[in-house]
C-alpha cells in the first residue's frame, strides 16, 4: 500500500492501481468518457488529467494511466486543470455538436458552446467499444481504423464482421450512444458509425419468444463447454 | 490487373515462416508481403492475421494507419513528389500538376496499366536539391516541370 495526497486529503492505494482509481476509492470525482473499470485504461479522452507535483514542478497527467506512488500529492481541480478540460470538452462538444451525452457533460463542466468548427458526430474514437469487444467478449470484431482525421471505429474492410456474435456490448458500454442496437421481430440489428450488421435470434421453445443472438448463444455454449441445448429456453422459461 | 502474380498464399507462408509466426513481427511481415505483390492483398492480410494467431482487426488497423502500406495494387514505379516547404516555394505544386496531366492521375492514384503510382510526402530532407521527384528510391533534384516527361518517360 502507498500513501498519497488526493486534493489535502491522504490516500491509502494498492500499488500498481491507478490515480482514477484511488480517487473513485475515496470518493473523489474526476470526470471520464473513455475509462471502464473492466478493460485497460487508454488514455483516450483526457478528461481524467489531473496535476501531479514531482520535483517540485507540476504537470497534467491522464489519471486513467498515471500510476500513485508513495508521497505523490494530486490535484484533481485546479485552475490549470479546468481550463484545460474545458478546451477538451469544446473539442469534443465541436466534434459531437447533437449528442446528449456530451452536451450534458459539457454543461457540467460549464461548456456553453464551443468556438471551433462543428462536425455532426457521435463517435468520439475512445475505442471502448474496441477494448470490450477483445477484452471482455474476446471476440475483437471491431477496432479503430485509418488514421488522423481519418480514423474511424469499424470492421475490417467495413464489412460485415464474421466473428463478431451481435452481443451488443460495444452498443452497452458506448459513453456516447454512438453505436446503435435493436431487436425488431428476429432480428437483431447493430448500427455502428460506419457500418451495420444483422443477426438472427433464437426463438424460445416454451414462450416463443426471440430472445437472444444465435450466434452469441453458440459461442457461449462453445466457450462455456455447455450442451447443445443450454440455451433453447430464454431465461423466463428456465427451471 | 494484367502480368501480376495472384496472391498464391506459398509467398505469404514463406515471409510468416521467416518471422517464426512472431506476433510481435506484424509490421515486417506487412512490409514483406508488400514487397511482394507491391500492395496488400485482403487475402495475405486475412492469412496474415491467421498465421500470427493476430485478430483480423488489429491487422487491418496497423495497414492502414501506416502511409506505407496500400490496400489498393499500386503501379510498377512508385513516384514521390515532395511537397515539403523548400521545395513548395521552388515550384513543387507545378512539378506535381505537370505529373497530373502528364498521367492522369491524382496523388495516390495509380495509371490504369499499373505502370505509376504518384504520391506526395512533405519532406524528403533534401532541400537544396528542391523541387524534389522520387521515383522507385532514386532522387531527381532540382526538377522543372519541362523535364517531367524525360524523367518518366525513362522508365519503363
Amino acid at each position: 500500500m502507498v500513501t498519497l495526497t488526493i486534493d489535502g486529503r491522504e490516500v491509502q492505494a494498492e500499488e500498481g492501481t491507478t490515480i482514477l482509481e484511488a480517487a473513485r476509492e475515496s470518493n473523489i470525482y474526476i470526470p471520464t468518457l473513455c475509462y471502464h473499470e473492466e478493460v485497460t485504461p487508454y488514455g483516450a479522452c483526457r478528461l481524467c488529467l489531473v496535476e501531479v507535483a514531482r520535483n517540485g514542478r507540476e504537470k497534467l497527467v491522464a489519471s486513467c494511466l498515471y500510476e500513485v506512488a508513495e508521497g505523490l500529492r494530486v490535484k484533481t481541480n485546479s485552475e490549470r486543470i479546468a481550463s484545460n478540460r474545458k478546451m477538451i470538452m469544446e473539442l469534443l462538444l465541436a466534434r459531437c455538436p447533437n449528442n446528449k451525452a456530451i452536451q450534458d457533460l459539457a454543461r457540467q463542466l460549464g461548456v456553453e458552446k464551443t468556438s471551433f468548427k462543428l462536425e455532426d458526430k457521435q463517435c468520439i474514437l475512445c475505442a471502448l467499444c474496441v477494448r470490450v469487444c477483445q477484452e471482455v467478449v474476446g471476440v475483437s470484431a471491431i477496432s479503430l481504423v485509418n488514421r488522423g482525421v481519418d480514423r474511424q471505429m469499424a470492421t475490417p474492410f467495413y464489412e460485415p464482421s464474421d466473428v463478431c456474435i451481435g452481443c451488443g456490448a460495444c452498443a452497452y458500454v458506448c459513453p456516447t450512444g454512438a453505436i446503435g442496437f435493436e431487436d425488431v421481430g428476429d432480428t437483431r440489428y447493430i448500427h455502428w458509425p460506419n457500418n451495420k450488421m444483422e443477426f438472427k435470434l433464437r426463438k424460445c421453445k416454451t414462450c416463443g419468444n426471440y430472445w437472444a443472438p444465435e450466434k452469441q448463444l453458440d459461442y457461449i455454449i462453445k466457450k462455456a463447454n455447455l450442451s447443445p441445448d443450454a440455451f433453447d429456453n430464454c431465461p423466463d422459461c428456465r427451471d | 490487373m494484367k502480368a501480376r502474380d495472384k496472391p498464391t498464399g506459398q509467398k505469404v507462408k514463406s515471409i510468416l515462416d521467416r518471422y517464426q509466426r512472431d506476433s510481435g513481427m506484424l509490421v515486417s511481415v506487412l512490409q514483406d508481403v508488400q514487397a511482394e505483390y507491391n500492395y496488400l492483398p485482403k487475402k495475405s492480410l486475412a492469412q496474415v492475421s491467421q498465421g500470427l494467431d493476430v485478430p483480423l482487426t488489429q491487422v487491418y488497423s496497423v495497414a492502414t494507419f501506416f502511409k506505407a502500406f496500400s490496400l489498393k495494387p499500386r503501379g510498377r514505379h512508385i513516384i514521390n513528389v515532395c511537397l515539403g516547404t523548400a521545395c513548395h516555394v521552388r515550384g513543387a505544386v507545378g512539378i506535381r500538376e505537370e505529373i497530373e496531366r502528364e498521367l492522369d492521375i491524382k496523388p495516390g492514384e495509380t495509371t490504369k496499366d499499373f505502370k505509376y503510382t504518384m504520391e506526395t510526402v512533405n519532406c524528403v530532407g533534401a532541400c537544396a536539391l528542391g523541387p524534389i521527384v522520387i521515383i522507385d528510391g532514386k532522387y531527381s533534384g532540382q526538377m522543372k516541370t519541362d523535364k517531367v516527361k524525360p524523367l518518366l518517360e525513362s522508365y519503363d
